[in-house]
């Protein structure tokens, strides 16, 4: 029997009950022109069910909560609901019947009140005393506060989701969907979130719950449906499975491990001391007296929920951001305050931003030019203000052979590019530069398992040539995987770096809320 | 200077500042729905001869105004498909707008050029008008500036009170979060884009049957730029949008009344005034980054489609 | 029905056919709407599109109107390559026009042989001191260049009608309000006696050679490209977002200065209230259908140049409007636009008779989750 074949046998066991069903999926098939996004998915959810969509990072989860939420059509194949096919339309429609959905990206507006905000999602119009006084009543019911009042922009991204869900409850859901909905929290946040939805679930709400976090759906959900490059490859109930076979069934392997010995590092290579930036972005962060050193051969991390200044810290870093009066950064051991972005990289700064497309690569671009980017002085990539081609055809090409870009040739747009693919060019890119000091943000953010793995352990493998390295991440898993210290931001403030062995998820995660003082830091400053 | 005198001047800032009214509340509802059409001096072209020419063949001001809004509004029905449909770059689109609104009407006004009429007259307010000073400086105007205050007053209402005034901040603000909330963005889009073109046909037909009533090439030099400028200027907001028009009506007034008053400058000189004025306010309100970024539509000239 | 869908990388193909499939379009407007007027359109076209160049001296006058469109359509690519909307190049051109002329006047009868370059280096800054404005007031205060751009090419127009009316007025000009004429001295050359085309003409062939070096091969050229297509990667890269206003500003200022100073001492040959039929405006269209590629603008100049003529020959044997010339620019633009969908989407035969809809881009496959 063919692989496909056990997973299929797999499906028809487990679904051949006659139980009640709120949704079933029959068939589905969505196809992009240069990618399928979901083929032939069969799905089951029933009442008061919390049902788990795994999958790694382009596994086709998106598309098929957009095609349940009416936003996305699909080629192909049937949705039953209550045992009855139906055709959902937009997603009015999948509000009238029922459903209701947490995005990811979150679809607020944050310039209007979270009352206004609400009341866009409403299907009926309630007046504003009487709206007020139902989303006071819902939140209060599931340990969901907010102000109907505020405006979003000034909302942390937790309390944005609460608005979103509370958005979701007045409409009576009788199925939730949550897309990737711990990202934007803290742990201790987490266990919040799963008390509310175990709370909904037993008053009868079915939940949709998509992640790629094993240990988050081994902990919550009834059942699991683990899709692969569109297709479903096997469902499975989660706390009778190990991490191991759940991940053999998301990527098809064993999840990877990276490779790292200790080492003593070396020298400080960065360092900012007193940074004080007031945001000039109304919806930015400021950052408060923030003081940081990354010594060669090590990695440090910088563990948060996004928004808490990550962003406006990493500007301020890489020089695209001027730097205030009174703070000083040193790159190994040159003052940089003033320097620009390019100066910086001269003295060996590299940066890999967030943002991919638009700020770390052109998007309307060839890889080609793209390698041009940020190419300095000393690259001989450009000689007496003309751009040499032959060098930057072989400086591409050599960085797409390198770091197995899977691309058509460096002719092939940024644009044209997944994001796992996109993402190693331009790690490939910043490190082929040699850098003395590399700064990456959310390396592995929509990248899938396998990208991920490369990039990881190219940065250990820089941290072992000798080179600072200072990670971003919003994925703590990944930063003890693979960082020496971590430091958490929150609100504008970052943590002291403690080594890793000496910390753990919980602490970092009581940090993540802001709950590092004064008395924290001497303590840590002294240990 | 005698009464007389000021009240004249009064009331000729008053019909100056309509047309930009007009025009600038028209903008003002396009881009709140965070679409930048630049072709506001192209509609205004178009409102202006076709309401011009629909008048002087029927007879009829009313149905010359009419057809100049129905112009502004294929106009910007030009604009919207290309923009929402095809895709196209709002800012090149709304200057091509401006181009062929140019070329267009000075082809359809060719044969009109030289005539005249008799313009939109002012309707007196029985009772009220009699009033000494406040009667003629308040309710002695013809519908139009009456019809200005109206819309003012509505949108204000609409952006403040409705619904519908919600949902189009919303799609100017995100159209990403109302499409996945299920508002149908495109088309709300188009109707934000029809109506600032409506708007700006009334604006153009004003020029051509009320204020001047004829027919000159290039009629409305530069006044559906300041509508777009007084829009930035108002952060986006009906009320200082009234009052940046006022503003500048004043301005306008200014080149004629200028010498009468004293000022020994040259007419060319005084004609730069709206110009120059409207590039000093620009520069007010856009020194404070934050200012434009706390007010301005977030989506505004991005282009958006659905993904389906 | 067919319907549109997103092609997986941008279709080079249709890059350079939408100008072409563009100016097909405009044409066949342009037959429906000499059919309308009672024209022969057959007719209508060679008047308008082969008669002005069946003589040398058309052909002249066919090169000494391009002139003007390339100089600013070359500067006006180079600034919205970096997403710099400079549109008012007429005013640019006034100013430079202003500025030439008054070295002109100030040295009149000097007959040295430094005038003429004089009036050009005066017509360069003119031209980028008008553009200076929009510079300053952008990267100082966060000005949009749009609209400063707009509004002072009114300034210029009205202070160009006051100098001429006033203080610059030919005392013996029997009252009109124009300029004396400037000497052979303050005249540039022609190429070929009896011709009006003038070196002027090959300066602008030149600076397209030169405008597509700077983009194509110097660091400085991918500099503005980059800030155009994507701000925030200039930034990242540190590319300056204040050198690369100015930059962009004084380019296309300066060459639309020149283009004005070579207008004025060229076939114009003094100061008049109107030096130009909107060529600061129709460069806007050049610039577009040109695909802000230096040597497309050279065509497109050619074309819109011819516009100009044919509208000119239209109105003197069809008794046409010469309105049609801005007309015709404008469809022109207008077809350029709504054919650039080809080039990010092609048209897929649809069997199930579904009204024409784009599909989605391609979402990079780590998107989709």
């Amino acid at each position: 029997m063919s692989s496909n074949e056990l997973e299929r046998e797999r499906c028809v066991n487990t679904d051949s009950s006659s139980k009640l069903r709120r949704l079933e999926l029959v068939g589905i098939t969505k196809a992009y022109p240069s990618v399928i996004a979901n083929q032939d998915v069969n799905l089951v959810v029933r009442p008061g069910e919390i049902h788990a969509v795994l999958g790694e990072n382009g596994a086709g989860k998106s598309t098929l909560m957009k095609i349940i939420y009416g936003v996305t059509k699909p080629d192909s194949g049937a949705i039953l609901w209550d045992n009855r096919e139906v055709s959902i339309e937009s997603p009015a429609q999948a509000r009238k019947i029922g459903i209701g959905m947490v995005f990811q990206h979150f679809s607020l507006f944050d310039t209007l009140t979270v009352a206004e905000n609400i009341s866009l999602a409403l299907d009926s119009v309630i007046a504003p005393n009487e709206l007020t006084e139902r989303i006071e009543a819902v939140s209060q019911q599931y340990g969901l506060p907010i102000d109907p009042h505020r405006l979003i922009h000034s909302m942390s991204v937790g309390e944005r989701q609460r608005v979103e869900i509370v958005r979701c409850l007045l409409n009576n859901p009788r199925l939730l969907i949550m897309d990737e909905p711990t990202s934007v929290l803290t742990p201790q946040a987490v266990l919040i979130l799963f008390e509310t939805l175990r709370r909904l679930a037993s008053e009868g709400c079915s939940i949709l719950y998509i992640s790629h976090k094993l240990d988050e759906i081994q902990t919550l959900c009834d059942k699991a449906t683990i899709l692969r490059g569109g297709r479903v490859t096997g469902t499975a109930i989660p706390h009778q499975e190990t991490r191991e076979s759940l991940a053999q069934m998301m990527i098809g392997r064993s999840l990877p491990e990276c490779q790292m010995v200790p080492k003593v590092p070396a020298e400080t290579r960065l360092r900012v001391q007193q940074l004080n930036l007031p945001t000039v972005d109304p919806f930015g962060t400021s950052l408060k007296n923030i003081n940081l050193a990354v010594r060669s051969g090590e990695i440090v991390g910088i563990a948060g929920i996004s928004g808490n200044g990550q962003k406006e810290l990493m500007a301020a870093l890489s020089g695209e951001q001027p730097m205030p009066k009174g703070a000083t950064t040193t790159i190994c051991g040159v003052v940089a305050d003033r320097l620009s972005p390019g100066q910086r990289r001269n003295l060996g700064l590299r940066f890999v931003p967030e943002e991919r497309l638009g700020r770390g690569a052109v998007p309307s671009m060839s890889l080609r030019l793209n390698a041009l980017l940020t190419a300095g002085s000393g690259d001989g990539l450009v000689n007496s203000g003309l751009i040499s081609y032959a060098k930057v055809h072989a400086f591409a090409g050599d960085v797409i052979a390198k770091f197995n870009v899977k691309c058509g040739g460096d002719e092939a747009l940024a644009s044209s590019l997944s994001g796992g693919n996109l993402q190693k060019f331009i790690v490939g890119r910043e490190i082929s530069l040699q850098p003395n000091v590399m700064m990456v943000a959310q390396p592995t953010w929509g990248v899938d398992v396998g990208a991920a793995q490369i990039i990881r352990q190219a940065l250990i493998d820089l941290r072992n040539a000798g080179v600072a390295v200072l990670v971003v991440s919003e994925e703590l898993e990944e930063l003890f995987m693979i960082c020496d210290r971590i430091a958490v931001m929150a609100d504008g403030r970052l943590s002291p770096a403690i080594p890793a062995s000496e910390t753990s998820v919980e602490k970092v995660g009581l940090w993540m809320s802001g709950a590092f003082d004064e008395a924290t830091v001497l303590e840590v400053q002294h240990a | 200077m005698s009464t007389e005198q000021a009240i004249l001047i009064l009331v000729s800032i008053v019909i100056a500042a309509t047309p930009l009214a007009f025009a600038a509340f028209g903008e003002l509802v396009t881009e709140r729905a965070g679409v930048l059409n630049l072709g506001v001096e192209g509609m205004m072209l178009l409102g202006a001869v076709i309401g011009f020419a629909v008048a002087k063949d029927s007879g009829s001001l009313a149905f010359g105004f009419f057809c100049g809004m129905l112009g502004g509004m294929a106009m910007a029905l030009i604009f919207a498909v290309l923009t929402q449909h095809l895709q196209t770059n709002q800012v090149a689109t709304g200057l091509a707008l401006t181009l062929f609104g140019a070329g267009l009407s000075a082809f359809i006004g060719k044969s009109y050029v030289g005539m005249s009429l008799t313009g939109l007259a002012p309707i007196s307010i029985p009772y009220l008008s009699d009033i000494p000073i406040l009667g003629p400086l308040l309710f002695h105007y013809d519908l139009v500036v009456y019809g200005s205050f109206g819309l003012l007053i509505a949108l204000i209402w609409f952006f403040k009170s409705s619904r519908w005034g919600l949902i189009v901040r919303a799609v100017g603000e995100s159209p990403t979060s109302a499409h996945a909330i299920g508002y149908p963005v495109i088309r709300i889009r188009y109707l934000a884009i029809l109506f600032g073109g409506a708007m700006s046909g009334i604006a153009g037909a004003y020029l051509s049957l009320a204020i001047t009533p004829m027919w000159v090439e290039g009629m409305t030099s530069g006044r559906g730029w300041i509508a777009l400028a007084l829009v930035v200027f108002a952060t986006w907001k009906p009320l200082r949008v009234m009052v940046g028009a006022y503003l500048f009506g004043g301005v306008t007034v200014m080149q004629f009344y200028g010498q009468g008053m004293g000022i020994h400058v040259s007419s060319q000189i005084l004609s730069m005034l709206p110009y120059i004025v409207t590039i000093v306010v620009l520069v007010l309100i856009s020194r404070n980054p934050r200012t434009i970024l706390l007010n301005q539509p977030m989506s505004l000239g991005q282009s958006f489609y659905p993904r389906s | 029905m067919p319907r549109l869908e997103r092609r997986a990388q941008p279709s080079r193909l249709m890059m350079f056919a939408s100008p072409l499939i563009a100016a097909v379009l405009m044409l066949i407007t342009g037959y429906i709407l000499f059919s309308l007027m009672g024209k022969d359109p057959i007719h209508a076209f060679w008047v308008f599109f082969i008669k002005p160049l069946t003589t040398s001296y058309g052909v002249s006058e066919w090169l000494l109107k391009s002139t003007p469109l390339i100089l600013c359509g070359v500067g006006l690519a180079i600034g919205f390559r970096a997403r710099v909307f400079n549109i008012g190049a007429e005013g640019q051109f006034t100013m430079g026009a202003v500025a030439a002329g008054g070295v002109a006047l100030y040295f009149y009868n000097t007959d040295a042989i430094w005038v003429l370059p004089l009036m050009m280096l005066a017509g360069v800054l003119g031209g980028m001191a008008w553009a200076a404005i929009p510079a300053f007031l952008r990267t100082r205060f966060n000005t949009n260049e749009i609209l400063v751009t707009l509004m002072l090419v009114y300034v210029a127009q009205l202070f160009l009608g006051y100098l001429v009316q006033g203080p610059w007025r030919d005392p013996e000009g029997f009252n009109f309000p124009q300029s004396k004429m400037f000497t052979e001295a303050e005249t540039i050359p022609v190429l070929i006696a009896g011709f009006r085309v003038n070196w002027s003409f090959i300066v602008a062939l030149v600076l397209v050679v030169v405008s597509w070096f700077f983009t194509y091969k110097m660091f400085a050229g991918f500099r503005m490209e980059v800030s155009g297509q994507a701000p925030s990667a200039a930034r990242y890269a540190g590319f300056s977002e204040k050198r690369n206003v100015w930059l962009a500003l004084l380019i296309s200022g300066g060459l639309a200065g020149f283009a004005g100073m070579a207008e004025v001492a060229g076939p114009i040959g003094q100061l008049q209230p109107t030096i130009s039929p909107g060529y600061g405006f129709a460069a806007i269209i050049v610039a577009y259908v040109g695909r802000l590629h230096p040597l497309g603008v050279l065509l497109a100049s050619l074309l819109l140049s011819l516009l100009y003529l044919g509208g000119d020959t239209a109105q003197m044997d069809l008794n046409l409007p010469s309105a049609i010339t801005g007309l015709f620019q404008g469809l022109l633009l207008f077809y350029l636009l709504a054919a650039d969908i080809f080039i990010h989407y092609r048209l897929k035969p649809d069997s199930n008779g579904s009204r024409p809809r784009l599909t989605p881009p391609p979402e990079p496959q780590g998107d989709i989750t």
